[in-house]
């Protein structure tokens, strides 16, 4: 039972802020020493797991392609082809971009979307720029809901999209651990096969209720922005 | 034979090349210590060989990877000025390139994907071209490699220390976030050494009653969300729940399929990882992107959305492992 303190650690490490890599790496020499290694032991381990996790952050070797691509106009031309999405509700929008982000996921493309590159710059403006058109100047509170549904469609998709590609991370990771801990062998093939009922139910359900942000924006905040209008047309008559 | 290990050489070295321009880089307050600590990441992807193959201890390798989590953790890294195009170049190059840009992002996942299926079966002289087992990762690297050179050509682009350059931006930009995710599969694998995941798996068996198959799924789902939740990253989840009760309960006792058990097992990690704030990269920093004044709102947003996936990937693993 003693072992489970590491997980403690864990907790409260997060639970304070303190940064993750010292949390992990505390956390990882008390449950090592706690679970009766030796400290050379502790240390192999962390040699061991860092030897054997590589394959984690290869998709750094692609960076340079983007970053070039990226100094080229790369983002530019992506936003000029969403531009001509322009006219779509925000709900239909973000809906779109669920089901961007999931396919772009799905073919290996990680890094095209995320919260730096995509979501502040494009997405969520271009979502608010839709939702003003409908019901006009937004109050603070409507703002909030749709960056923050912004942010959900970019992980939903990318989390439900991702693993459908045999190089990712997670897939990598799962051949890795279960291969050399069990001596068996998996393809990552296989796994990214049965990633496809859960990516098609994610689209499913994050996709109807970004639609039905479109119905709650209006109930919510619609008639706030819309009363002025018809306080004047009233008045006039 | 291509081997996977002269891909890792290859990122290593270009981790070991970043860490030389950082160092040159006097627009970094802290370029000695970023230098240090990619540097550190790449001399330690290609120490990893040895390690791998067991020619060489480990113990020196975990003070490199400690020493990195305390230069990052203790703020010893930092980021120098980024060297780009201004706004009015990219426009002009976008209009110019219009969806041409598009081909070298296309290529990577295009060449992954004929390694991994079609390369994969091709031989010569009796020996595979790509080294058996790896054929995605060397998919990727290969992939990488050839996007680069259609890259260049495309783009006109003569010196190859231009993406570099780019390439090393975005990785300042990332920092520390991008040693975490294998940080924490080291922690996992830990846990896995010290029996965590016994523990656990004792804890639940206890709790399980006997042959129950779908009590043990939903043990198995709603565990990987709750671990994934304290861990921040399903990574650091799927090794201590695996062994607590996906491979001995759900593969070995009830003869579940692996590849549908593990795939499956790992997405309801992910429905964990839209609920905690512990997966700060994901649901904190966009927070603070978008400028929000509630830290939890993207949060607040997925929750009904993970809980009803953590639903379907429970059933989805009932119907389709056994």
């Amino acid at each position: 039972m003693i072992v489970l303190l590491g997980v403690l650690v864990v907790v409260i490490g997060f639970a304070t802020r303190r940064n993750p890599l010292l949390v992990v790496g505390v956390a990882g020499i008390v449950t090592g020493l706690l679970g009766g290694l030796s400290p050379r032991e502790v240390l192999a381990a962390f040699g061991n797991g860092f030897a054997s996790s590589r394959a984690v952050t290869i998709f750094a070797i692609t960076l340079p392609v983007i970053g070039l691509l990226e100094r080229h106009g790369l983002q530019e031309q992506a936003r000029t082809l969403i531009g001509r999405f322009a006219k779509l509700t925000t709900g239909r929008f973000l809906a779109l971009y669920l089901a961007l982000r999931q396919v772009t996921a799905a073919l290996g493309l990680v890094s095209v979307g995320g919260p730096a590159q995509t979501v502040r710059p494009l997405v969520a403006p271009m979502a608010e720029g839709a939702a003003e058109r409908r019901h006009g100047p937004l109050p603070d509170k409507a703002r909030e809901k749709i960056r923050s549904f912004s942010a959900s469609a970019d992980n939903v998709g990318l989390f439900f999209g991702e693993d459908v590609f045999l190089a990712v991370g997670s897939i990598l990771l799962i051949t890795g651990f279960v291969n050399t801990t069990y001596q068996t062998h998996l393809e990552p093939l296989h796994l990214a096969l049965w990633a496809i009922p859960t990516a098609v139910c994610a689209l499913a359900v994050h996709g109807w209720r970004l639609l039905r942000l479109d119905r709650q924006l209006e109930q919510e905040f619609g008639r706030g922005a819309t009363a002025p209008g018809r306080d004047a047309t009233e008045a006039a008559a | 034979m291509i081997k996977a290990e002269w891909f890792f050489w290859l990122v290593g070295a270009v981790f070991l090349v970043m860490a030389a321009q950082m160092l040159r880089d006097r627009t970094n307050p802290k370029r000695v210590g970023s230098a240090a600590f990619w540097g550190l990441i790449g001399a330690g992807f290609v120490y990893s060989s040895w390690v791998v193959e067991k020619r060489a201890p480990a113990e020196p390798l975990g003070v490199a990877v400690l020493t990195m989590a305390a230069l990052a953790g203790f703020g010893f890294t930092g980021r120098g000025e980024v060297r780009t195009t201004s706004t009015e170049e990219r426009v002009r190059s976008a209009a110019r390139l219009g969806n041409r840009l598009f081909i070298p992002a296309l290529t990577i996942p295009v060449v992954a994907m004929v390694c991994a299926v079609g390369v994969k079966e091709l031989s010569i002289g009796g020996e595979p071209i790509l080294q058996k087992g790896s054929e995605t990762i060397l998919g990727l690297g290969i992939g990488a490699v050839v996007a680069l050179g259609v890259g260049m050509v495309l783009l006109r682009e003569r010196r190859l220390s231009t993406p570099v350059h780019a390439g090393r931006s975005m990785l300042e930009a990332m920092g520390w976030a991008m040693l975490l995710p294998q940080l924490l599969a080291t922690l996992g694998s830990i846990f896995s050494v010290a029996g965590v995941g016994t523990e656990v798996g004792e804890l639940t068996t206890k709790a399980l009653p006997e042959d129950s198959r779908y009590l043990a799924v939903i043990a198995y789902c709603v565990g990987m969300a709750l671990f994934t939740m304290i861990m921040g990253n399903a990574f650091a989840a799927f090794p201590v729940m695996t062994a607590a009760i996906g491979w001995p309960v759900l593969v070995e006792q009830m003869n579940g399929d692996p590849a549908a058990v593990l795939a499956i097992g790992m997405l309801a990690g992910f429905c964990g990882t839209l609920a905690t704030p512990m997966a700060a990269n994901f649901n904190i920093v966009p927070a603070a992107l978008l400028e929000l004044k509630d830290q939890y709102g993207p949060i607040k947003a997925q929750l009904p959305t993970a809980a009803v996936l953590l639903g379907c990937n429970i059933v989805i693993m009932a119907l389709v492992a056994f």
